[in-house]
């Protein structure tokens, strides 16, 4: 029986969080630390000519300059931490300054002196594919990828700039809402018979759409204050992840992992944008080591709109085959991402998300990377997967329209279920539950009946119903864990999980608790720095570690339990096979009153040595966990292991959303009145926290439907809304504070705790949903775009037609 | 909500006066509260959660700075240091304002409560504090302590809200991580209005 998993507890960070007490990178300081600060390229596009800092030198408090020059040189198309010849958007940092005080330092920044020759610049991708359009890159427009796309969050590697264009037909095709014919692309996958998939379809729907990029703008700024003693350097970050930067780092420091320690108690929000070590990350270490002193640098709100990477834009096509009886036959699928100054794009992920919500019998997506010079884009909380989402919602609807079907019951008929497939290559999932969370949704939210109240509500203002769906593999395998009970009998839980906000390092934990049945009040967590001995784990991007590291604590507590059976047979007698655990008491199965304490057990580990202290440890355990264990041996029973536990296929996360507004038809403007959502993540691990990330998820579906959009001037290239009240993500007064969220709850059978990840399909079923109540308010009007907002709306009441299927982006 | 004054004005404001409030139904510009600014003297006594704090202030120091990085009292947060965001939120005489648009120099005199002096000195968490807890209400944490800050404001002006008039005093807090029911429902328990 369940004693942590499915059960609340208080995350033991929670405290120092409503009192303050809890410290982030910004909140250190060290003897002797000055202040770091960038300057920045003023202008979208330009070669840096010529670069006078003497005078800034000069100035009293001013300790150094860092450059490019100081860095190994990162060929396009990555993302240097500094500039070294040619600027590609807006705020890319040139060089930072250090001072004495922050006030010395912006001054000094004001004293350098740039020359700068300016390039042609371009804001939209589909204009640089365009014959004659300008190039984001002195290469060419587009990233071309020479091997196999790495996970979310992971920089570029294997890839080129190629300057592609597109033939007039092609740009006017898709401009126009029809097949760019003749247009080049970068990635291609099919499977299935497309031909005769939509000769089977009994309607075909093809529509153009748009998805506009916006920052993640995470309350906290990245901040790093970094200091080396010994040869060994210290760096507080703010990271998603904990291990999982620590490699990274390591390589832009140029030390061996051992002479890094990564401090990371607490992070002010990531959402994606620092899954992994970030390229500023390389100044403040580098930095520090130049001077020889301890180096902060903090950015500002400005500066993180500019450098904290961005969700990735689409121009896109679709077209779909619907059979008579509901099921998609065919799907053709064509994206333009906009990579921004260096993203990769995502399109790949937006074609994933349409595999899941519709497993066509066939597909074909064609995609292409086109860079901007706007901001960087990166992963963004269901990167491709929770664009998609929003601007398929409400075709999907169309869809169910013309086969006659409900919206819901369209699509049970045609969503991923156990044995269904995800993405291109149609791999396999552990398993899915879907039609069950729409069932539930469905009747917590009472969509029969909502759809059966009147349509308007009171004089101008009408009610719009919708359903969604967001998806995003929720889990990776192969990871580390690592237990130690200490001589007093308690557990110690060592996580290399990053802390983010989601508090899965904590819940994760429970597991490794729950194996070993021993009280919550007897554990404690070990994490935040890397020299408290943490163990390899995975970068906490991706929805992943829910089901990641349940498997790395539970393979962990599995091996500290086989010792503490080997460790009471070596002492008492019989073979491990005879003892079982329980009450904190390894004992004989036929005789509990013959057994050792856990306590007792692990003074005997360190007694006996080897495996059972940590003097020996499995070979194929990472080499970040190798130095865990030899930081912890000797000191109590230690549990190690590599999460080798069989299976296959992709964990899913999905969330299905229900949204009810009024939207009055006067102004445009729409109240959420209602909005449920139900989860398919295996079992709920920690309740209370599923409920915040679920709400949380459904905040930023808001945002990304609504609200959120980069917006530049076409004519100069410059950014329009770098603060956070101009890119306007939700407050409490722009949402519904009375939501209701469940799960499914049904185990994941590949996850001995059950459990799978959620955190980004929360914000795919919102967007999703809310996308499909806005154009159901609108008697299934469609605009194709994310977000849709108050002005495009009044825009399409007022009759005008420039805001519906435009492909514009990040303008308008 | 004060119909004359936009969240917009109330920035321009801000960039303007160099001080802001905010107020339990919205935000107003704190134009009073800037009078008599002039050549100041720089070594100054505040009075910060009770205690006489003596510091060495520049004329253009954001009291958010001075907290921070004069007096190491980190717990306020800086999000935007432009009046946008409400995670450097304290009282100023009871009054929930943005620390990082108001001048150290204004407070002079006046009693200012940051993050650090909200529990009780035997470490006792504020029933809001607490409420929090219980509905795990922070993320990430970052907004967490100018929620804090607005909510004890709200219940020591009203210790039994709506939920209505709760969302608007707390309105002037962003969560980038989405909390806002979570922290709302906190308040609402604080109050004792939620089992």
């Amino acid at each position: 029986m369940s004693t942590h998993i499915g059960f609340d507890f208080t995350p033991p960070d929670v405290p120092g969080k409503v009192t303050g007490e809890i410290k982030y990178a910004e909140d250190y300081k060290r003897e002797g630390m000055v202040f770091a600060r960038l300057l920045t390229s003023p202008m979208p596009s330009g070669r840096v000519v010529s670069i006078d800092y003497s005078e800034a030198l000069r100035m009293d408090g001013v300790v150094g300059v860092f450059t490019a020059d100081d860095l190994p040189p990162v060929p396009p198309p990555g993302n240097p931490a500094l500039a070294s010849e040619y600027v590609t958007y807006v705020g890319q940092p040139i060089l930072a300054v250090a001072a004495v005080t922050e006030e010395i330092a912006e001054s000094a920044i004001d004293k350098i002196r740039l020359d700068f020759e300016r390039r042609d610049f371009v804001v939209d991708p589909i204009e640089s594919l365009t014959p004659g359009g300008s190039n984001a890159y002195p290469e060419g427009n587009c990233l071309v990828r020479t091997q196999e796309e790495g996970p979310e969050g992971a920089p570029i590697v294997g890839a080129e700039i190629r300057d592609i264009k597109w033939p007039q037909s092609a740009i006017d095709a898709i401009k126009s809402g029809k097949e760019p014919v003749g247009g080049e692309f970068t990635t291609e996958w099919a499977f299935g018979d497309l031909d005769a998939g939509f000769a089977d379809a009994a309607h075909v729907i093809e529509e153009p759409f748009v998805t506009i990029g916006y920052p993640h703008h995470s309350l906290e700024a990245r901040t790093g204050m970094a200091y080396w003693e010994n040869g060994k350097c210290y760096f507080h970050g703010s990271s998603q992840s904990q291990s999982a930067n620590n490699a990274g780092l390591a390589r832009m420091l140029g030390i061996d992992l051992a002479d890094l320690v990564f401090i990371n108690e607490a992070t002010g929000g990531g959402f994606g944008s620092k899954i992994g070590p970030y390229p500023f990350m390389a100044i403040t270490g580098n930095f520090a080591r130049v001077l020889n002193r301890p180096v902060q640098l903090r950015i500002t709100r400005e500066q993180e709109f500019y450098i904290g990477s961005a969700r990735s834009g689409m121009q896109g096509w679709i077209k779909v085959g619907v059979k008579e009886d509901g099921k998609v036959s065919a799907v053709d699928l064509v994206i333009v991402n906009d990579g921004g100054a260096t993203g990769g794009g995502s399109g790949n992920s937006s074609a994933q998300h349409v595999t899941v919500a519709f497993q066509p019998e066939s597909m074909r997506y064609r995609g292409i990377s086109v860079y901007t010079n706007t901001t960087p884009r990166g992963a963004q909380r269901g990167p491709g997967q929770n664009e998609m989402a929003s601007v398929l919602a409400p075709m999907t609807d169309k869809a169910a329209r013309a086969v006659g079907m409900d919206r819901v019951a369209f699509r049970r008929r045609n969503v991923l279920d156990s044995d269904g497939f995800q993405g291109g290559s149609q791999g396999p999932v552990t398993s899915a539950f879907v039609r069950e969370a729409l069932d539930q949704g469905a009747r917590t939210f009472g969509w029969d009946e909502k759809l059966a109240l009147p349509k308007t509500i009171d004089g101008s203002k009408v009610r719009g119903v919708g359903v969604g769906i967001g998806y995003h593999g929720a889990g990776g395998r192969g990871y580390d864990g690592l237990v130690r009970i200490a001589p007093d009998g308690r557990l110690f839980i060592h996580s290399g999980v990053g802390n983010l906000g989601t508090y899965s390092y904590a819940g994760t934990c429970r597991a490794a608790a729950e194996a070993l049945q021993i009280p919550w009040d007897r554990c404690e967590i070990v994490n935040g720095r890397s020299d408290n001995h943490l163990p390899h784990s995975s970068g906490q991007g991706g929805s992943n570690t829910i089901f990641t590291h349940t498997r790395t604590n539970w393979v962990a507590a599995q091996d500290a339990i086989t010792k503490l059976k080997e460790i009471a047979a070596t002492d008492l007698g019989g073979s491990a096979d005879d003892y079982e655990i329980g009450d904190e008491r390894v004992y004989r199965s036929d005789d509990s009153s013959v057994g050792l304490t856990y306590a007792q057990a692990a003074q005997r580990a360190m007694e006996l040595g080897g495996k059972y202290s940590g003097q020996e440890y499995p070979d194929d355990i990472n080499p970040l966990t190798q130095l865990a264990v030899q930081g912890l041996a000797g000191t109590g029973l230690i549990g190690v292991a590599k999460d080798n536990i069989p299976g296959q296929g992709q964990p899913p996360g999905v969330v299905v959303g229900f949204c009810e507004i009024e939207m009055d038809k006067d102004t445009g403007k729409f109240e959420i009145l209602d909005y449920t959502a139900i989860a398919d993540c295996g079992t709920v691990v920690h309740p209370k926290n599923f409920d915040n990330a679920m709400r949380g998820g459904y905040i930023w579906g808001v945002g990304l439907t609504a609200l959120e959009r980069h917006v530049y001037d076409p004519q100069n290239g410059l950014p329009a809304n770098t603060g956070l009240y101009q890119n306007k993500p939700p407050t409490y007064m722009d949402v519904n504070l009375n939501t209701k969220m469940g799960g499914v709850n049904i185990p994941d059978p590949q996850n001995p705790t059950g459990g799978r990840g959620i955190g980004e399909p929360t914000q795919g079923a919102s967007a999703a949903a809310l996308a499909s109540a806005i154009s159901d308010a609108l008697d299934g009007h469609l605009f194709n775009s994310a977000p849709t907002t108050t002005d495009m709306i009044i825009n399409h009441l007022a009759g005008n037609t420039y805001s519906t299927k435009s492909l514009k982006t990040n303008t308008f | 909500m004060n119909s004359k004054l936009t969240r917009r004005r109330f920035i321009k404001g801000v960039i303007f006066s160099g001080a802001a409030a905010t107020t339990g139904t919205g935000i107003y510009l704190a134009a009073n509260a800037q009078s008599g600014q002039s050549a100041a003297e720089r070594l100054v006594t505040l009075n910060i959660n009770g205690r006489n704090r003596p510091v060495d202030v520049l004329p253009t120091e954001t009291l958010a700075y001075t907290l921070r990085y004069k007096l190491d009292m980190t717990g306020t947060k800086i999000g935007c240091n432009r009046g946008e965001c409400g995670a450097c939120t304290v009282l100023i005489e009871g009054v929930p304002n943005y620390s990082c648009s108001v001048l150290t120099h204004n407070v002079k005199g006046k009693a200012v409560v940051s993050i650090e002096g909200v529990k009780a000195a035997d470490g006792t968490l504020h029933a809001v504090q607490q409420a929090f807890v219980d509905e795990n209400a922070p993320q990430c944490g970052f907004c967490t302590p100018g929620q804090v800050m607005s909510a004890v404001a709200l219940l020591n002006s009203n210790p039994r809200p709506t939920r209505a008039e709760a969302i608007a005093a707390m309105s002037g807090n962003l969560c980038r991580c989405g909390a806002y029911e979570h922290y709302l429902n906190g308040v609402m328990r604080a109050s004792g209005q939620l089992a």
